[in-house]
């Protein structure tokens, strides 16, 4: 079905009560030109984008819960393009070109609100650091902008100035940054792939790996049956070395747990997404009035999808640093979702060296604003068989050859990504 | 999630720090290309139960061996690791 103005009308005219399942809950077929495992935002994008853009309409996704029930409905639900080293630039560039069209694209109102995201700076030396990338984007065609104190103060009066430790000095600002509304980035997927053909199996866990003579992937065991596929594509955040284990890979990945936070509804406050410089904490406030924030990982290997006290006192501290009025407002709730966090904190895109098997893992906090872009160059790489070229740099082998996209400097310590 | 240092007693989180899995050991000097990159970059990932090092540098210093359950944050046991914190045990 497609939504309008004129259906939101009829809709309303029949009191709500007419809505129609937006995607099929489909059965599976015996093959399939190439299945999906995950139906997470990036697998469900890889789907849409085989068939609308590379013409492969017969794509299976298979998730072994519900649409949604991962990473993609577990993260603070933030768009933006501030990348600065060759690899990640070009590739979140062309995501936020993604999601600046994605509403058409998928004709589903997935509320793409491009409201700015500013890193906010507090010595010189970070100054300079961001002046840099902002200087780095800049000359990619992506927008930047670095403000001084006074246009801070202009556009966030309520931060606390008077911070004597960590003082405000400025901020890099990226107007079309923004947020996204998680669960519609999802359903909208599931709507448009579906439309065109796309088979969504829910409640469907793939269990092994079917494999020929050779060795090469032909389908997949699943809870519901053998899958026979072309090829095999793995977009499992969480759960990558997992699924990759099945069919003997070893990743440079770990998992750990994100948290994030929630809190109580209040009026308009915070116009855009902020960070705060001097220690690890990012805001926006929800469409609801939900002040949404987050934090650093716990730091230590975990699958248990929740976190623990010492990251909400260190997150609601770096909070109180920036705003101290926050301290009375109420956290409603917390959650914590599981991330693949990779060696050099950049994902992979890459054949594996199992024949027929193809990786899409190591997002770390990244995932959300990644998904268009993500789903986009996995579909290209899964129809022709060679890499997109803003995914290039995406090797799995890239640890072994020493080409690897450190953004945050930190080496082969996926705890401090 | 609190852990029971064996010197100290049972401590919040906060004042251990973590350096993950215990099992890789490294490489002799000199050892193949490969050997090296297995050891700095690719991990087990362990779902379920996996012996980890933990620092205790909130208390005595020590480093410790904890054996936890990564799907369900049970610890089972801690035992103080080899190396410095091992030392004073004996001593």
């Amino acid at each position: 079905m497609k939504y309008s103005i004129f259906s939101l009308a009829r809709a309303a005219l029949s009191g709500h009560k007419t809505w129609q399942r937006t995607w099929r809950d489909a059965t599976p077929k015996d093959r399939y030109d190439v299945v999906i495992v995950g139906g997470g935002g990036h697998g469900l994008a890889t789907a849409w984008f085989l068939a609308s853009e590379y013409g492969i309409r017969n794509v299976a996704v298979l998730e072994k819960g519900w649409i949604g029930s991962g990473n993609a409905g577990r993260n603070t639900t933030i768009i933006r393009s501030n990348y600065g080293l060759p690899g990640n630039t070009g590739f979140y560039e062309l995501s936020m070109k993604l999601w600046e069209r994605m509403e058409q694209d998928l004709n589903y109102n997935s509320m793409v609100s491009q409201r700015g995201v500013i890193n906010l700076y507090h010595s010189d030396a970070q100054r300079d650091a961001y002046a840099r990338r902002g200087n780095t984007m800049r000359i990619n065609g992506i927008d930047a902008e670095l403000l001084d104190l006074a246009a801070v103060k202009k556009m966030m009066p309520f931060l606390n100035f008077d911070n004597a430790r960590f003082p405000v000095q400025g901020g890099l600002l990226q107007r079309r940054g923004g947020t996204a509304r998680h669960d519609a980035v999802v359903w909208g997927y599931a709507h448009a792939a579906s439309g065109l053909g796309v088979d969504i199996i829910q409640n469907c866990e793939v269990t092994g790996f079917v494999r020929d003579a050779n060795g090469k992937v032909t389908g997949v065991e699943t809870s519901r049956g053998r899958i026979g596929a072309g090829r095999v594509g793995m977009a499992v955040a969480g759960s990558s070395s997992r699924v990759a284990d099945m069919a003997g890979l070893r990743l440079p990945i770990e998992s750990h747990v994100l948290q994030a936070f929630v809190s109580e509804a209040i009026k308009p406050l915070i116009p855009n997404v902020m960070t705060f410089g001097a220690g690890h904490f990012y805001v926006s406030q929800s469409d609801k009035g939900g002040l949404v924030f987050g934090g650093d990982i716990d730091g230590y290997n975990s699958y248990a999808q929740r976190g623990n006290l010492p990251v909400m006192e260190d997150v609601c501290e770096g909070g109180m640093a920036l705003m101290p009025m926050i301290g009375r407002v109420r956290l409603l709730r917390q959650w914590g979702g599981i991330m693949d966090m990779s060696m050099d904190g950049s994902p992979i895109i890459d054949k594996t060296p199992v024949d027929g098997l193809y990786l899409n893992a190591g997002w770390c906090y990244g995932g959300f604003k990644a998904t268009p872009g993500s789903g986009f160059v996995f579909a290209h790489l899964l129809a022709r068989d060679t890499p997109h070229e803003e995914a290039a740099r995406f090797r799995l082998d890239r640890f072994r050859t020493g080409a690897m996209i450190d953004e945050k400097g930190q080496g082969a310590q996926p705890n401090l990504h | 999630m609190r852990i029971v240092c064996p010197f100290c007693g049972e401590r919040e989180l906060g004042e251990f720090t973590y350096l993950g899995d215990a099992k890789p050991v490294r490489p002799a000097t000199g050892a193949a290309e490969d050997e090296v990159y297995d050891y700095v970059y690719l991990r087990d990932n362990i779902a379920g139960v996996m012996s980890e090092n933990w620092y205790h540098g909130g208390g005595c210093r020590a480093w410790l061996k904890v054996t936890r359950n990564t799907l369900t944050h049970e610890i089972s046991a801690v035992e103080p690791a080899l190396g410095a914190g091992a030392a004073k045990v004996d001593a």
